[in-house]
């Protein structure tokens, strides 16, 4: 039969919509047949045939076919599912949200605005390390069509597409710091450059929306973006934005007639501390802004999650590519850096990568043995882990002397040791052999490591055992070991940062760059109006000290790697995965945050000779109640702390005028102020 | 009957029919397996009409389905395929770009740049809004996707709109200009503006600190754009921080379009002293300034912006039109797009800047104007044509003869006349009607929704309005001045149309006369060059046949263009004249070939002009925009002009780029304007 043939693949399984509708049809149609198979009686007695005939046909089509349907009713639903979402009013989510949960607090912006709160200091935005986008300016032809497109921060697309390339254009060059030739990647600049960091995880995002409540704008707020993987000096040199950034607060100073409220975030801190110096100096080192410039332009600077005093994190992402200060990338894309995208040398690329951005140089524990202890003994040793809830118990707290060993303090002061064993040995008993003499020996010579550059393959077998002879480092001695098997990256870095604790303050070589990150080798600039806050979470788990291990593998491997089997036990659990914890907002440990507010700044001492307020302002940790609240309004996370409505609403009110006292002066929750007294530093 | 299909269904089964055959039966039973065995075979024909009532549910939604999976999974391979193959393979390998080839030549980045976009281009995003703009914080609601005007038109449109006392935002609503390059490179997602010429400043190394876009709020008028946001500050304090920082180099300044006169209110602006002004002393341009690359300029404003105003009609927003041809017509906000326009550009005091300036001598008076004597042709393939009003006669016509020669001389003079005849006919047979007569507003309270003040006149008033038959430049202010009060009073404030008799009048001193070229000098600045870089041979608007609209619709728009007069360079009711399709040759060019060449009285210390005009070549297939293209806004991707613009960013001066370099007759029309230098 000619109809039947057309027959396409009607499926069985498919119900028919309703027989009743269809019935009186058929039998119309009926009729009309009966007068075709009287005239084609063997079509008749053909039909079983035909129709099995038929059902077979249909089955081998339905394979294709179903998957076709099955996508376009996908796409069909999807779309139509789209088009109401967009046809909805914007405001229905928030009904569900409220429906669930209970009416929502108003945001801490439209809650100060019905206070009547408004806009007052211009606002300056200083980004931390890994949260500014950078986009692409030139670059090999690999990189065909991505000009002016974003290579870090947005979607991350181009890691994937082309992963080496993408390593190859977010490298610097490693003698010099500054671009490789023929690549220019640089920094985005206004809001844009770090409001979100990847599409729907905000960084300042909340904080620009809550200010934009009480009237704030483009034209009163300002993004310092930089280049966050140079080192401070070198973003002047390369882009003057140093520059720049004075220049907007002087015209931003001009045309509204107040103060700026400076607030940078994580390594915007140290940047902008930087700053401070830079624009006192005179030229051509420095901006030239003379010394009561920042008396002039500067109300507050409220420093978030600040890493005054370095990371314990970056020197384990130093050594060995590990500590993921890249905190964000993870938890953006959980395990991300630990698959095997580029290959097998995920880690190796990563540290060849890292260890060109001199940026992370700043971030190494500063301040040495005095702050974060030595090998028996650290400021912070009486923390008490507990997994969930976070609380302080005194009692358990011994008194902690040198040479007091006491397993139940931890010695903190140890960064690195090498094995379970050595992390938790009075130091008497550790056998230790030095290792700067040894011989590096002869390197691996391997041809099949070359594209991927990092400092280890040029050191001999007999370099990496005496590294793990030495067994236990403190901060002092991390320097020297970084130095060790890092030389060319330390030497680039030691022209840029330093991380001691100066002595006389007065020495005119501290006039140099390399000192004004580092709070401990500067004083604060002559503008006794200005305050400084140091506002961070506290109540969350943060990396302080590590146990290595030497790799087994050679030849293209890092040879060393965290111990993740080294586990606390009943040892109140501070040792995790082969690092020990401490209090701290995730990544900056609290004696690194507060310690400068609650202590070194404090009142008037040689390193705030004038005598500028500071201010602790703790934000204990609390997690997002539901999965409807995102990333929480009580995160006490290094970056969630962004959308933390306390910090926010401490934020406008300074912006809009009020000072640390209006604001209740210090808020303390973690035991700062018993740590910074232990620190024996002269002030 | 359902029940009886199923009820047969059930008894017929073959081991039942054979022992019916097999048995004797009376003749009623025969009959009966008679109509059994037709049973049979409807039953079996039912199952064939079954399937194929199957298939004919899955002919109409599920087909559908498949087609669509079909559709999208191919799709989708096509878009894995593109993505996986190499960058290098994909599209049209195009000429090199003037970026590149001049790098070649050892070009380097040396002077910074400042690039001054214009009107419409920028785009606007919103910082504080109604309840119904919800979810839109800094999202763009001009440029990029307008995705806006679909979601909520109403609610976009107030959002926009400015506030029609003050011409400030309105109370609660702020929209602001986005800062930085990105405002302005892309209009549209593949539309671009500026990316071209970024793209090949790049090449030649610029990157972000030596390259500022100097975004503003284009609806507002020039001074209050440094009232309300510091743009031109922050314009100034850009600039100097350039020169520190690139090694004390004078920066090349590019404005666009309406960007050319807000560059000229600012170098005013800047030399004047605070509050008014940004107390740089009169030396600053000579010391911060290299050049000026004008590109499209609206130097003396430009007839569109005259539609605009009285009728809504000239599209200036011709970037949408061009992107979506008829868009603005089709009635997306219901009956009242036109109203809805109106209403809302007349509250841009942006717009009043770009009125023609310098009354009759520049424009013409009733019966001569510089431009007498321009020779039509439209070109059957010209860019015209795709973006004309939908008139087929005239492209029928236009396709049969497509040069014109002119039979008589055109009247460009009269700006707006009523009617084809009041268009040629001699001024002394024209019927005027004295302007006193025109003084008598009658208010008329019933149209209060939509405000275009056109609510306000009466009927008989509009008639009095035709009777005068023909307007010049001049009349029109005050035409304008009459149907629109509100909107004149606020923009007048602002700017100013006129010539100056004398421009030491210390009155000259004010805000409103900066952005006029004629009405103010030149800053002390020997060194620097201007330049007027346009492209030429593009049909351009110049002066418009009305007709009284025939609806008495409450607050309709009374006027229309007369868009059935037809003949020589009368096309749709407009007349036009060479340019680059916004942008008249004599707005664009009389300035730089005389009324600053040389030394007269509006350019003092002598500061060298430079002519370049580009002619239009319409793009080939797959060119996109063109290279060689002289239209206002794709001239931005001219190679010519990309290649003049890098050459003087370099270091090059006019007269290493070939000085003028003039196609149009825009000598000779200067030499016919009469005013005094």
């Amino acid at each position: 039969m000619p109809t039947a043939k057309r027959r396409k693949g009607g499926n069985s399984k498919k119900p028919t919509t309703s027989g009743q509708q269809s019935a009186p049809k058929i039998d119309d149609k009926i009729e009309e047949r009966k007068t075709e198979k009287e005239k084609k009686p063997k079509d008749l007695n053909n039909n079983p045939h035909n129709i099995n005939s038929l059902k077979k046909e249909r089955s081998k089509r339905s394979c294709i076919d179903n998957c076709c349907w099955l996508i376009g009713f996908v796409c069909s639903t999807w779309w139509f599912l789209l088009f109401l979402y967009n046809a909805m009013p914007a405001s229905f989510p928030q009904y569900v949200t409220e429906a669930i949960t209970g009416p929502t607090p108003d945001p801490p912006g439209v809650k100060l605005l019905k206070e009547g709160v408004k806009a007052k200091h211009p606002v300056v935005f200083v980004p931390g390390i890994v949260t500014g986008g950078l986009e692409l300016w030139e670059g090999h032809p690999c990189m065909d069509g991505l000009f002016r497109k974003r290579l870090w921060g947005g979607t991350f697309g181009e890691v994937y597409k082309r992963p080496l390339c993408w390593i190859e254009h977010m490298s610097l060059d490693n003698e010099t710091g500054l671009d490789p030739p023929g690549v220019r990647v640089r920094p985005v600049s206004g809001l844009v450059a770090a409001d979100y960091f990847a599409a729907g995880y905000f960084v300042w995002a909340v904080l620009i929306a809550n200010l934009a409540r009480i009237g704030y704008e483009e034209k009163n707020m300002y993004m310092a973006a930089y280049d966050w993987r140079l080192s401070f000096q070198n973003t002047e040199v390369r882009d003057q934005t140093l520059s720049r950034m004075k220049s907007n607060i002087e015209l931003m100073v001009a045309t509204s007639g107040e103060k700026v409220v400076v607030i940078p975030h994580s390594m915007g801190v140290l940047y902008f501390l930087h700053f401070m110096k830079w624009v006192e100096s005179p030229a051509p080192m420095g901006g030239g802004g003379g010394s009561d410039w920042c008396d002039k332009h500067i109300k507050a600077v409220m420093n978030i999650g600040g890493p005054f005093l370095g990371l314990p994190k970056i020197v384990a992402g130093l050594f060995s590519a590990e500590a993921k200060d890249i905190a964000v990338a993870r938890a953006v894309a959980p395990g991300v850096l630990d698959l095997d995208i580029f290959g097998f040398q995920t880690l190796q690329h990563a540290m060849r990568m890292t260890r060109t951005w001199d940026s992370t140089m700043s971030l190494i524990p500063k301040g040495g043995d005095t702050i974060w202890g030595t090998l028996d003994w650290a400021p912070d040793a009486d923390h008490v882990c507990v997994a969930k809830k976070v609380k302080k118990n005194d009692t358990q707290a011994g008194e902690n002397g040198v040479g007091f060993v006491d397993f139940k303090t931890h010695n903190y002061g140890r960064i690195i040791s090498f094995g379970k064993d050595v992390a938790e040995l009075h130091s008497s008993k550790v056998e230790r052999v030095d290792f700067k003499g040894a011989v590096k020996g002869n390197s691996f010579a391997n041809r099949s490591c070359r594209d991927v550059w990092n400092e280890y393959h040029e050191m001999g077998v007999g370099g990496l055992e005496a590294v793990a002879d030495y067994k236990a480092f403190t901060v002092e001695s991390v320097l020297e070991l970084l130095q060790f098997v890092a030389p060319r990256m330390m030497k680039r870095g030691g022209a840029h940062y330093s991380y001691g604790i100066a002595d006389n303050l007065n020495d005119k070589k501290y006039e140099h760059y390399k000192y004004w990150s580092n709070p401990l080798e500067t004083r604060l600039p002559n503008a006794p109006e200005m305050e400084i806050f140091s506002m961070y979470g506290v109540g969350l788990p943060t990396e302080r000290s590590y146990v290595y291990k030497s790799s087994p593998a050679a030849e293209c491997y890092i040879p060393f790697q965290i111990d993740a089997l080294a586990q606390g036990g009943s040892d109140q659990g501070c040792l995790r995965s082969g690092v020990y914890s401490v209090d701290g907002d995730e990544t900056v440990p609290v004696l690194s945050a507060g310690f400068m507010c609650a202590k070194g700044w404090r009142g008037k001492t040689r390193f705030n000779p004038w005598g500028i307020k500071t201010y602790v302002k703790e934000y204990n940790h609390a997690p997002p109640a539901t999965l409807l609240e995102g990333r929480g309004t009580q995160s006490g996370n290094h970056v969630d702390i962004m959308g933390n409505f306390a910090l926010i609403e401490d934020i406008i009110r300074v912006a809009a005028g009020a000072t640390g006292n209006d604001l209740g002066g210090d808020q303390v929750y973690s035991d700062i102020f018993k740590w910074s007294e232990r620190i024996n530093l002269q002030l | 009957m359902a029940s009886v299909l199923r009820y047969r269904k059930l008894c017929i089964t073959e081991p039942m029919l054979r022992s019916y055959e097999s048995s004797e039966t009376p003749k009623d039973e025969k009959q009966a397996i008679e109509t059994l065995k037709v049973d049979k075979k409807q039953e079996k024909s039912q199952t064939i009409e079954k399937l194929k009532n199957k298939k004919k549910t899955w002919g109409c939604v599920n087909s559908c389905c498949w087609f669509i999976g079909c559709m999208c999974t191919t799709w989708w391979l096509l878009l894995f395929l593109y993505h996986c193959c190499p960058v290098s393979l994909v599209g049209f390998k195009g000429p090199e770009p003037p970026g590149v080839r001049l790098k070649n030549e050892g070009l380097s980045a040396l002077h910074p740049v400042v690039l001054v976009p214009g009107m419409v281009t920028v785009g606007l995003e919103l910082w504080e809004g109604r309840p119904c703009s919800r979810g839109l914080f800094r999202k763009r609601l001009w440029g990029g996707s307008f995705t806006g005007i679909l979601n909520r038109p109403l609610c976009w449109l107030e959002h926009l709109s400015l506030d029609n006392e003050t011409g400030l935002d309105p109370p609660g609503i702020r929209v602001r200009p986005v800062p930085g390059l990105v405002a302005a490179d892309y209009f549209a997602p593949g539309y671009f503006v500026w990316a071209v010429l970024i793209e090949n400043l790049a090449t030649i190394g610029y990157e972000g600190k030596n390259m500022y876009m100097a975004t503003y709020d284009w609806r507002l008028s020039f001074q209050n754009t440094e009232i309300r946001d510091q743009s031109l500050s922050r314009l100034k304090a850009n600039i100097e921080l350039m020169y520190v920082t690139n090694g004390n180099k004078k920066v090349v300044v590019v404005p666009h379009s309406m960007g050319v006169t807000y560059f000229l209110h600012f170098l005013k602006w800047v030399e004047a002293p605070p509050p008014m002004g940004g107390g740089g002393g009169p030396g600053w341009c000579a010391k911060h300034i290299k050049s000026i690359m004008n590109i499209g300029p609206a130097f003396l404003g430009i007839p569109k912006a005259v539609s605009a105003m009285f009728s809504a009609e000239a599209r200036e927003v011709a970037f949408i039109r061009a992107m979506d041809p008829g868009f603005l017509d089709s009635e997306i906000l219901g009956l009242k797009t036109m109203e809805h326009m109106m209403r809302v550009t007349r509250t841009w005091d942006s717009l009043i800047s770009l009125l023609p300036k310098g009354g009759d001598p520049i424009w013409g008076d009733l019966d001569s104007a510089p431009e007498d004597g321009h020779e039509c042709h439209f070109e059957t393939k010209s860019y015209f044509q795709s973006n004309s009003r939908e008139n087929n006669n005239s492209r029928n016509k236009d396709s049969t003869g497509p040069r014109i020669q002119l039979k008589h001389r055109t009247k460009y003079g009269r700006i707006i006349s009523f009617g084809k005849t009041a268009s040629e006919q001699h001024s002394s047979k024209l019927h005027k009607v004295a302007p006193m007569e025109l003084m008598q507003v009658i208010s008329n309270a019933t149209c209060g929704e939509i405000w275009t003040e056109y609510g306000k006149i009466n009927r008989k008033n509009i008639q009095k309005l035709a009777d005068n038959k023909a307007y010049t430049a001049e009349t029109f202010i005050h035409l304008l001045r009459y149907v629109a009060p509100k909107t004149m009073q606020r923009a007048e404030a602002h700017f100013s149309h006129g010539i100056a008799t004398d421009l030491d009048d210390p009155k000259y001193a004010h805000y409103k006369y900066w952005s006029n070229p004629l009405e103010t000098k030149l800053p002390d600045a020997p060194e620097m060059e201007i330049y007027t870089l346009y492209g030429v041979g593009i049909p351009t608007e110049r002066s418009y046949v009305y007709k009284l609209s025939p609806s008495d619709k409450c607050n309709s728009i009374p006027f229309r263009i007369d868009s059935s007069a037809e003949g020589g360079c009368l096309r749709g009711g407009i007349y036009f004249v060479d340019g680059d399709e916004s942008v008249p040759v004599i707005s664009a060019g009389f300035m730089c070939a005389k009324g600053w060449r040389g030394k007269t009285r509006f350019n003092p210390s002598g500061s060298a002009t430079y002519i370049r005009e580009y002619r239009h070549k319409p793009p080939g297939f797959l060119e996109g925009r063109g290279l060689e293209s002289g239209h206002h806004v794709d001239i931005m991707g001219n190679a010519a002009l990309i290649e003049d613009v890098l050459r003087v960013a370099a270091g090059a001066s006019g007269e290493d780029i070939g000085g003028d370099r003039i196609y149009s007759d825009i000598l000779k029309m200067s030499d016919r304007v009469n005013i005094e230098l």
